[in-house]
């Protein structure tokens, strides 16, 4: 401790030397610290990135044979938004779909595990948390199971008249919306958990005492209160799921690929860097502009 | 009070609601500095990574160094039923030769294997594996890039007797001195006979209305395109582009109609098995194991022709043991050993003799068709063709087209 803040153990009346020392030990400490998570950042992301942009402007007549000749071709991320628009349409409103089911799902959860699960709190939280534990591709494949065309859930939905008698889950736009929610819904969680923990509940009986109802405390206290975690857990759950390509491939048909499936076709089988890699810087930009646009929103009191 | 206080915020949502216009202003310009300094960088492009045996010349230390490096797909050589760590042949091999034997199970998708070597190949570095095992169409491509070493078969008599005649001289192989075939299987069809009515020829997999929503089929171009080549009456292994194009409009005439369901890899299986999909274009292998547990799933060559692909050993350029790797290659070969092998793995055995071997001590399995085929059936079966770089991209493009990415 005393490293970090230069003060305390020291006798009084050190030499003046000793105490130059020790502030210019203080001000590259956290320098320092930094460099760890600093180096890992330009190691494993900046070099990477810039590798990446350069690719996406690679010519794309080159080959793996025949090497890619650098020739600044800005008309690769025209081209690419031609060949994969109906897919990047997609991502956003898949993702903002599950977003929206999302929060109608983790909000009340966080809700209840942070205001009224007692002693059952931390259990609820591991129940949150403990699928973590397990694969991604796991537990994707898992939900092929219980969607299952012969499984009990298809079979209830036919009973109940809400699928026709050979109407099905699996390989359906539906079935991918369900595997995003699904596998992103705890990042959403735990952040909205977070904020609602801390929330005094004696505001929320202060809002009764003058009268508010219950709806209205909701929306003047609890809300606004959440507004932190709620922002914060909307972007860990749509920023991971707009990029997503498993659930589409696992869950999906055709008609269901999302952007990361044309990605990781351009990379790996239609042997296209350039694009591939167009695509993603693309959906960098997109992704980079909602979340301003969001941030900012959110950020002033028109909404809060 | 109109002076609310907040609790305060987690450092992750104050740095995320502190963001003004002006560190908005700050990251890009940095992002843009980065970006240019960077771009001058990488302004270079890629080199080609096409090599020759002229440009890349790989040293044999096999005298001196009695080792060998492989590199297998999981699964794909026999274990020992009590302890899986040893692996018989693999053993016995060892004992005769006095070669140790490093056995890696660490090929899991032949793109990501490409991802994984292509630089040190590209580059003619060493990958420090001597045998690895890539399916036709990669091999095909390493062997067109030049990155494969070739073998001195004269010195594999086992495998220049025993190597099954259909696999000689494969079109991207054609003088049989690159790859040396380690398992082989067939692409054809499979249904689940409880869900279904025996299914005989891909037309009826791709039209009939029964089966409309419950099939699906493969997302590796070859084995798809082919199949439904040959039910058009063409030979995958020597085609025209028209003739592609004419498959290609069936196949998306089919996934329009919503007779196919999805494409899929290896993870058509246990859809196939549950009956969510009532049939599909699927492996053989794959087949056999579901047919192990349910004798109702079923494996059809098509009358119209199944196709037929191996995985390959090859040796990389700057591996250093190829002797030891021939010696290797060619000691599977021995039909006693291939008859050891086939009875654990399950595929299609591509050494000649293995049959009997194996009717010694397992009978029924040597009598499966799908692990010794008959000549009727390999006379039905094709290997598609070698593709250029230039066609290989063409075709999976329009592939991944109707796939839909």
């Amino acid at each position: 401790m005393s490293l970090l803040t230069g003060v305390g153990a020291r006798p009084v009346g050190a030499p003046g030397s000793d105490k130059a020392e020790r502030r210019d030990r203080r001000r590259w400490l956290p320098y320092l610290l930094l460099l760890p998570g600093a180096a890992w950042l330009f190691l494993f992301f900046v070099v990477p990135t810039i590798q990446l942009g350069a690719t996406s402007l690679y010519d794309p007549s080159g080959s793996v044979t025949a090497g890619y000749a650098m020739t600044w071709e800005f008309s690769n991320y025209p081209d690419a938004i031609a060949y994969a628009w109906p897919q990047i349409l997609r991502s956003f409103s898949y993702a903002a779909i599950a977003t929206v089911i999302g929060i109608v799902i983790g909000y009340p959860l966080a809700y209840a595990i942070a205001q009224k699960a007692g002693r059952w709190k931390n259990l609820l939280l591991v129940c949150v948390v403990a699928p973590m534990f397990t694969s991604f591709l796991v537990r994707t494949l898992a939900w092929k199971t219980i969607l299952s065309d012969n499984g009990w859930l298809v079979g209830f939905l036919r009973d109940i008249g809400l699928l026709g008698d050979d109407g099905r889950l699996l390989a359906t736009p539906a079935a991918v919306i369900l595997g995003l929610t699904y596998n992103f819904l705890p990042f959403l969680v735990l952040p909205l958990y977070a904020s609602l923990e801390r929330l005094d509940y004696r505001l929320i009986e202060a809002a009764g005492d003058l009268y508010a109802s219950p709806t209205r405390t909701f929306f003047k206290v609890t809300l606004p209160l959440s507004m932190p975690g709620l922002v914060a857990g909307t972007l860990l759950f749509f920023i991971p799921a707009v990029g997503d390509y498993i659930n589409a491939a696992l869950l999906g048909n055709t008609n269901t690929n999302m952007v990361g499936n044309v990605v990781n076709s351009a990379f790996l089988s239609r042997q296209e860097p350039p694009q591939g890699a167009a695509l993603s810087f693309l959906l960098m930009a997109i992704i980079l502009a909602i979340v301003f646009a969001y941030v900012r929103r959110s950020g002033t009191d028109e909404v809060v | 009070m109109r002076n609310r206080s907040r609790p305060p915020l987690s450092p992750e949502a104050a740095a995320l609601l502190s963001l003004s216009r002006r560190t908005l202003m700050r990251g890009a310009l940095a992002s843009g500095a980065l970006a240019v300094s960077g771009g001058a960088l990488v302004a270079c492009g890629t080199k080609g990574a096409q090599q020759t045996e002229a440009s890349c010349v790989s040293e044999d230390s096999s005298g001196s160094e009695k080792t060998l490096t492989v590199s297998n797909w999981p699964q794909y050589i026999d274990v020992d039923d009590k302890d899986e760590s040893k692996r018989p042949t693999l053993v016995a091999f060892e004992q005769k030769t006095g070669i140790a034997v490093s056995y890696t199970e660490d090929i899991n998708d032949n793109n990501e294997f490409f991802g994984k070597v292509q630089n040190q190949l590209a580059e003619c570095q060493p990958t420090d594996r001597d045998v690895i095992v890539l399916t036709d169409w990669m091999t095909a491509r390493m062997i067109r890039l030049g990155w494969l070493q070739k073998l001195d078969t004269a010195k594999m008599p086992n495998f220049q007797k025993n190597l099954l005649p259909s696999l000689k001289g494969r079109p991207f192989d054609k003088n049989t001195e690159y790859a040396v075939p380690w398992q082989s299987g067939l692409a054809g069809l499979a249904y689940n006979g409880n869900v279904t009515k025996e299914i005989k020829t891909v037309d009826e997999l791709l039209t009939r209305a029964d089966l409309k929503g419950k099939v699906t089929a493969l997302t590796e171009m070859r084995d798809t395109m082919g199949l439904i080549l040959q039910s058009n009456g063409h030979n995958p292994s020597d085609f025209t582009k028209a003739q592609f194009d004419d498959a290609i409009n069936k196949l998306q005439k089919a996934v329009d109609s919503g007779q196919i369901r999805r494409f899929t890899g290896n993870d058509y299986a246990p859809d196939l098995a549950k009956g969510d999909i009532a049939a599909c274009i699927g492996w053989s292998g794959d087949i056999i194991q579901l047919g192990i547990e349910d004798p109702k799933v079923k494996f059809v060559a098509p009358e119209s022709g199944a196709m037929l692909y191996s995985d390959n050993s090859s040796v990389p350029n700057k591996a250093a043991h190829k002797a030891n790797a021939e010696a290797f290659l060619d000691y599977y070969y021995d039909p006693a050993v291939a008859a050891e092998l086939a009875a654990y793995v399950n595929y299609i055995c591509p050494v000649v003799g293995a049959k009997e071997e194996m009717a010694k001590t397992d009978p029924e399995l040597a009598a499966n068709p799908l692990i010794f085929p008959d000549d009727a059936l390999l006379a039905k079966t094709k290997v598609f063709k070698a593709l250029t770089e230039a066609e290989e991209r063409e075709y999976e493009a329009a592939f991944q087209r109707v796939i839909g990415a």
